[in-house]
C-alpha cells in the first residue's frame, strides 16, 4: 500500500511508499514537467501540420502514425516529423546537459555553450568546410569529435588533485575563446562559400534535418538520458560543496567524471544533429529551476524546457518571418535577455558575477 | 536516540602537508569517546588541517586515521559516512535551498537508489530539526536565515546524519556571541543526550575550557598540552603556545579556566 505523509512545508513534498521502495514526491515539479511534455507534444504537432502544403491536425496525428494518403505520409514523416523530432531531442539533450554541468559546478554559468565545448565541435566542422573534408567526414562525425577533443582538453587542463567547478569554469572559458578565434580565422581564411556554409552551421540549424540526425542523436539518448537522470541524485550532495559531499558519503571525483562523461555525451550528440543552437544550455535549466520552485536546476524539467524552448524558436524562426531563419538566431534573441538577467542577478547576489 | 557503539577515532606517525608544505610532522592522537573534544591553537598551527585529516577531507602523507581500528581510507567513504560526520567552516548552500532540504541531505549515506525516503529518514530529519529548535523554520531558505540560524540548520543536516562521531570545524565562526553560546550549548545537547563523540576546532580557549571535556592544544603542527581543560590551559600554555602573555583564574559560572590576556600595556 502506498502512504502518503505531509511534509512540514505543506505541497513542498510528499513522502510515498511502496515497500521496499520509497520516495518523494513534489507535487509542483511534476505538474511542471507535465506541462512542459503536454506543450511540447503540442508544438510539435502544430509543427508538424503546419507548412506550404497544409495538413489537419488529426491528419498530421494519423501521419505520424502511418495512417493516411501516401502525399500526406511522405511530408509529415519524411520532411516535418525529422526535423520536429531533431529539435524535440537536441533541445532535451541541450538542458539536461545544462542542468548537469550547472549543478556539478554549482554555477549557472557553466553550461556547456560556454565553456567551450560547442565551439569546439564549432571548430572541428569549420575546418572540415575550408578544408573540404566534409566529403569525406560527415559535419556529424567532426561535430562529435570537435566536443570530445575539447571537453577532454577542458577536464585535463582543469585537473589539479581532482577537478573542482571553479577551475572547470576558468579553464574552459579560456578554451572557449581559443575555439572561436580558430574558427574566426578559418571562416575569414575560407571563400566565401565556404564561410557562407559555416556561419549557417555556426548558428544551429534545423533546416533540412533528416532521420539520419535523428537516429544516432535518439540512439544515444536512450542510454544517457536514464544515466543523467540516475545520477542526478548524487548531485544533491555536491551543490553543498565538496567537503561536505564527501562528508555525507559521495565519492565526489567518481561523480563528477560520470556527470562530465554523459553531459559531454548529450551535448557533443546534440551538437552533432543540430549544430550549436545558442543559450538552449544555459537558459533551459535556469528557466525550469524557477518553474519548479527548486534551489538547483531540476534535470528532467530541464530537458523538457530546452526541447519546447528549441520546438518553439524553430516553429517562429520558419512561420513568423517570411524567410526560414535558423533556430539560433530565435534562441539567441530569447536566451541573451535571460544571460543578462541572470549576470546582474549573480553581481547582485556577490556570487558567481 | 542513544549511539551505543563507542568509536575509538585515533591516528598514529601522521604527517599532513598541501604540496610541498608539510603542516603537521609525526602527529599522533587519540580522541576520548563519547566526549568533547577541543583543538585550540593560533592561526595556522595545523588544527583545521588535522579536523580535515581527521575527516579524511586530507589524505596523510604518512600515518594513518583509524576509525575502530580500521585506516579511514580503507573505509568505503559511504560506509563512513554512517559513522563519522562532518561540518566544515563556513559551508555554502545554494540560493534558496531549504531547510528542510538542507537537513534531508543528511541522510544521502542511508539512501539508495530504490530507498530514498524511508521512514527512519523521515524520523531522522524531524529529530534533527527539534533537537536543533529549528522546526518552524524547515520551509525556510538557508540562505534567508540569520547566521545563528543558518549554522544551527547545518548542524542539523549532521544531526540527520546520525553519526556516533562529529567533526565541527570552527562551528561558532562569524557568530556573535549570543550565538555562539547557543551552537556550543546545542553541541554540548548533542554530546550529553545522545552520547556523540564530538571533535571541534575552536578559537576562543574559555568557550573551549567550558564545553570541552578534553583540550587538544597545537602549535606549529605538533600538540603542545593535552588533556583535562584546567590541565592544558595554564599561564605557560598560553605563553607558549599563542605567544602571549596572560593571567588564568577561574571562570566564576563554570569554575574551567578563564584565560584573561594582558598584552603590552598591562602588567601584572
Amino acid at each position: 500500500m502506498a502512504t502518503k505523509t505531509l511534509s512540514p512545508k505543506p505541497g513542498a513534498h510528499f513522502r510515498i511508499t511502496l515497500p521496499p521502495l520509497s520516495g518523494r514526491l513534489r507535487p509542483r515539479l511534476i505538474t511542471v514537467c507535465t506541462a512542459l511534455a503536454a506543450a511540447t507534444f503540442l508544438l510539435v504537432a502544430w509543427a508538424v501540420s503546419m507548412g506550404d502544403f497544409p495538413i489537419t491536425f488529426t491528419e498530421a496525428l494519423r501521419a505520424v502514425v502511418g495512417i493516411g494518403d501516401p502525399g500526406t505520409l511522405l511530408i509529415v514523416q519524411e520532411l516535418r516529423l525529422p526535423r520536429a523530432v531533431v529539435g524535440v531531442l537536441v533541445g532535451f539533450a541541450f538542458g539536461l546537459s545544462g542542468a548537469i554541468f550547472q549543478t556539478m559546478t554549482r554555477n549557472a554559468l557553466a553550461s556547456p555553450d560556454m565553456i567551450g565545448f560547442t565551439q569546439g565541435a564549432g571548430t572541428a566542422v569549420v575546418a572540415g568546410i575550408v578544408f573540404g573534408w566534409t566529403g569525406t567526414v560527415s559535419t556529424q562525425v567532426l561535430g562529435l569529435l570537435g566536443t570530445f577533443v575539447m571537453a577532454a582538453l577542458v577536464y585535463v587542463l582543469a585537473w589539479r588533485r581532482g577537478t573542482t567547478g571553479y577551475r572547470i569554469i576558468l579553464v574552459g572559458i579560456g578554451l572557449q575563446w581559443m575555439a572561436t578565434s580558430a574558427t574566426d580565422y578559418l571562416v575569414a581564411r575560407g571563400m566565401q562559400f565556404q564561410a557562407h556554409a559555416a556561419l549557417g552551421w555556426l548558428t544551429g540549424n534545423l533546416n533540412g534535418r533528416d532521420w539520419s540526425q535523428a537516429l544516432p542523436l535518439a540512439v544515444t539518448m536512450a542510454v544517457l538520458v536514464p544515466a543523467a537522470l540516475a545520477l542526478g541524485r548524487l548531485t544533491r550532495t555536491l551543490q553543498l560543496g565538496d567537503d561536505v559531499a564527501i562528508g555525507l558519503g559521495t565519492r565526489v571525483q567518481f561523480v563528477r567524471l560520470a556527470l562530465l562523461v554523459t553531459g559531454v555525451g548529450l551535448v557533443a550528440f546534440g551538437t552533432a544533429a543540430g549544430g550549436p543552437i545558442a543559450f538552449v544550455a544555459l537558459a533551459a535549466p535556469q528557466i525550469a529551476q524557477r518553474l519548479a520552485g527548486t534551489a538547483w536546476p531540476p534535470p528532467l524539467a530541464a530537458g523538457l524546457t530546452g526541447a519546447l524552448f528549441v520546438v518553439g524558436s524553430d516553429l517562429a524562426a520558419a512561420r513568423l518571418f517570411s524567410m526560414e531563419l535558423p533556430v539560433g538566431i530565435v534562441t539567441g534573441v530569447l536566451g541573451a535577455p535571460i544571460l543578462l538577467w541572470l549576470l546582474i542577478r549573480a553581481n547582485r547576489a556577490g556570487s558567481g558575477g | 536516540m542513544t549511539l551505543h557503539s563507542v568509536p575509538e577515532l585515533q591516528a598514529g606517525g601522521l604527517q599532513l602537508a598541501y604540496d610541498q608544505r608539510v603542516v603537521v610532522d609525526d602527529l599522533d592522537v587519540k580522541v576520548p569517546p563519547g566526549r568533547i573534544t577541543a583543538i585550540v591553537g593560533a592561526n595556522a598551527c595545523g588544527k583545521s588541517t588535522l579536523l580535515r585529516a581527521l575527516a579524511r577531507l586530507l589524505a596523510p602523507r604518512k600515518g594513518a586515521v583509524q576509525l575502530d581500528g580500521r585506516a579511514l581510507h580503507s573505509i568505503p567513504t559511504r560506509e563512513l559516512a554512517r559513522r563519522l560526520g562532518i561540518l566544515p567552516q563556513g559551508p555554502i548552500a545554494p540560493e534558496g535551498l531549504t531547510v528542510l532540504d538542507l537537513v534531508t541531505r543528511g541522510r544521502s549515506p542511508h539512501q539508495t537508489w530504490w530507498r530514498q525516503w524511508s521512514k527512519a529518514d523521515e524520523s531522522a530529519v524531524h529529530g534533527a530539526l527539534a533537537a536543533t529548535g529549528i522546526a518552524d523554520l524547515a520551509g525556510r531558505a538557508v540562505d534567508e536565515l540569520s547566521g545563528g540560524q543558518r549554522q544551527r540548520a547545518w548542524i542539523a543536516m549532521a544531526v540527520a546524519q546520525g553519526t556516533p562521531v562529529l567533526l565541527l570545524d570552527e562551528p561558532t565562526t562569524y557568530l556573535d556571541l549570543a550565538h555562539q553560546i547557543d551552537v556550543l550549548d546545542l553541541i554540548h545537547d548533542l554530546n550529553r543526550n545522545e552520547g556523540r563523540t564530538i571533535v571541534m576546532v575552536l578559537h576562543d580557549l574559555n568557550q573551549a575550557c567550558r564545553y570541552a571535556d578534553h583540550v587538544i592544544a597545537m602549535k606549529g603542527g605538533r600538540i603542545v598540552a593535552e588533556g583535562d581543560p584546567a590541565d592544558v590551559i595554564t599561564a605557560e600554555n598560553v605563553a607558549e603556545v599563542f605567544d602571549l602573555r596572560c593571567q588564568v583564574t577561574t571562570d566564576p559560572v563554570s569554575g574551567t579556566p578563564l584565560v584573561i590576556p594582558m598584552g603590552r600595556h598591562h602588567t601584572s
